[in-house]
């Protein structure tokens, strides 16, 4: 059995909780939170250990690996201290909110061998995976233009009173929301070199930004512009799309489906002229526990192979994590200006 | 039960097979007066049961079927708590203490006379029990015979292994609302084995069966086994898999397994309520 532990019990770190505790090859041995109504919850229901400091967690227990899903402030601390303890570490998106800090937790990671990972689940949705192999594949043939987006219903009224309202400790959409489009462009389109046109917007909240605009310019020399907006109450919950412009085509993808336009028919992938339109049932990656969404369980199944067979992830490696730190810091310097 | 369940995810956006379909379904359903047309059609054909989530919309349907009672005396709802998004999105808004203080009815301190959330940790079970009520409380005079905790809260309990929580459901449950407890999932074998390990035989459980396995989590093989040797009382959804199969072979398949008590599906219009309806009653014995 591998054992692991949870730092940091929010809305992510109690769903990685249980999809670790159901894992057949791991012991989850401890949890660490400052909030005593949840650690008293484990006390009286479970027989898993709770700490109120990392450090001591760490130092006491036993331990293989540590997720850590703490304010994103609070990442590079402890992600430091657990890989100077030669823990395999998962760690929340963002990664960090300076990127130097994320360059020096790769550096430290370089030289051990522990699988490091950052939770960036939509690599994990079988649709966005397909929508990667149909770019390489070339079956658009050459990109014209691309569009990120995100849309939620996350404040939607004046009021917040948690971490997500400072911008110190990681909050605003900025973060939160446009990070996973961010980086999934970057993973399946290409790394953004330049931005430009930066909007940051507040609707509700004070302090940080509601709505994120931006147009980024890939490695390749293809632009393309992220529209993220987490005060959307036409959402139901957190959506997300890239749609991918080509000279033979266009398509159009999110978390339950992919929707391809081809000028010309592809034999190879079987694709006739015009619309197919093929859904998540047909790639949703099979689970052995279920909670909210295959790609959480996918992504923790993923990190606990990586350890078991002693390989360093590629899907999700810090260092793509910190590739995506550097963008979030390149579109606040262009808002800035702008 | 009912062989044939009525569910609500078209009348409130949610399609697992398309973001787009969703929001076309969100625009139609805008009127409550759109939901429940189509909860009339469904009882002239001959539709008992709705299984529903606690949405506040639903406050307003019941609404309706109360000061209606003679048209609803007789109907069935199986109410399904909480509505999973509503306390998801305060929860990354505003924390869990937060999420407790806007969702706990009245004011805290007051529900909780002997001081607020120092007090919460130690009586959570007190706290389900005040959370329940409040979802309950817009159900008030209708028929509620079996009551179901959504699959979030059962699955997240579950991987937690806090399987306690589900004992003092079950019975507050019964005791308040004199009625069947009922869990939906997605890991429909993993819970079973949860239930029985506490004692609770027989539980009626609401999870994906479908002839390609989607969101069948540990795999069709596991699920067939336990439809066809274990003690409980399945309601199947998600059967035609988000859309992917046609209703009649979806149906068919689940034909297959004697024990399973009712099909929970959702339509807007009244020829296909009446196909899946009509396959249902050919196919579950």
């Amino acid at each position: 059995m591998i054992k692991g532990a949870v730092i940091g019990l929010g809305k992510m770190g109690l769903s990685h909780c249980a999809i670790v505790n159901a894992h057949p090859d791991v012991e989850m041995v401890a949890v660490c939170d400052t909030s005593s109504l949840v650690l008293d919850a484990f006390k009286k229901f479970s027989s898993i250990l709770t700490y109120v400091d990392y450090q001591d967690l760490i130092q006491k227990e036993k331990l293989e690996f540590v997720i850590i899903s703490t304010p994103t402030r609070f990442h590079f601390p402890m992600v430091k201290y657990a890989l100077e303890k030669n823990l395999h570490v998962f760690c929340e998106k963002p990664f960090s909110l300076i990127p130097k800090e994320s360059e020096e937790l790769i550096k430290i990671s370089n030289n051990k061998s522990v699988v490091n990972q950052i939770g960036y689940h939509n690599h994990f949705i079988g649709t966005f995976r397909e929508l990667k192999r149909l770019l390489q594949q070339g079956i658009i043939g050459e990109l014209v233009h691309f569009t990120g987006e995100a849309y939620g219903p996350v404040v939607t009224k004046e009021k917040g009173i948690s971490w997500r309202s400072k911008p110190e400790e990681g909050g605003g959409c900025l973060y939160d929301y446009a990070s996973h489009v961010l980086n999934l462009i970057q993973e399946i389109i290409g790394r953004p070199m330049k931005v430009s046109g930066s909007q940051l917007k507040s609707i509700y909240s004070k302090g940080v930004e509601d709505a994120v605009y931006s147009t980024l310019t890939l490695n390749s020399g293809l632009s393309g512009t992220i529209s993220v907006n987490w005060s959307d109450e036409t959402y139901r919950k957190m959506s997300t799309s890239i749609i991918v412009h080509g000279k033979n085509g266009k398509i159009i993808c999110d978390a339950t489906e992919i929707k391809i336009y081809l000028k010309e028919p592809n034999k190879k992938e079987g694709l006739e002229k015009g619309w197919t339109i093929k859904y998540i049932t047909e790639f949703a990656i099979p689970v052995n526990y279920y909670l909210r969404g295959e790609e959480y369980s996918a992504q923790i199944d993923y990190f606990i192979d990586c350890i078991k067979n002693g390989k360093q992830a590629i899907v999700n490696s810090f260092e793509q994590g910190h590739y995506t730190d550097k963008v979030i810091e390149m579109i606040l310097a262009n808002a800035k200006k702008n | 039960m009912d062989k044939v369940i009525l569910g609500d995810n078209q009348f409130f956006a949610v399609n697992h097979a398309s973001d787009e379909k969703a929001r076309a379904q969100s625009i139609q359903f805008k009127e409550d007066a759109a939901i429940i047309k189509v909860i009339d059609t469904a009882i002239n054909l001959g539709i008992n049961t709705f299984m529903c989530t606690t949405h506040d919309r639903i406050a307003n349907i019941c609404d309706h079927m109360r000061a209606n009672k003679q048209r609803y005396w007789d109907f069935n709802i199986y109410p399904c708590m909480p509505y999973a998004h509503k306390y998801a999105n305060a929860f990354t808004e505003l924390g869990i203490v937060g999420t407790i203080k806007q969702y706990v009815p009245g004011n805290l301190l007051g529900a909780f006379a002997k001081g607020g959330i120092a007090f919460l940790s130690k009586d959570f079970i007190g706290l389900m029990e005040l959370l329940i009520d409040a979802e309950m409380k817009m159900f008030k005079g209708l028929n509620t015979p079996v009551i179901f905790i959504q699959n979030v809260l059962v699955d997240m309990i579950l991987g937690l292994k806090m399987y306690e929580v589900f004992s003092h459901y079950d019975s507050y449950i019964r005791k308040k609302y004199s009625a069947e407890p009922g869990y939906i999932t997605m890991n429909m074998p993993l819970l079973l084995d949860a239930l029985n390990s506490i004692g609770i035989e027989n539980p009626i459980i609401c999870s994906s069966i479908n002839k390609i396995g989607f969101r069948m989590s540990g795999g069709i093989e596991i699920y067939q086994k336990y439809l066809n040797e274990k003690q409980f009382r399945p309601i199947a959804m998600q059967v035609l898999a988000a859309g992917a199969l046609h209703p009649k072979d979806a149906i068919e398949y689940i034909g297959k397994f004697p024990k399973i008590e009712s099909v929970l599906f959702g339509a807007s219009s009244k020829s296909h309520m009446q196909e899946t309806k009509e396959l249902i009653e050919a196919n579950i014995k």
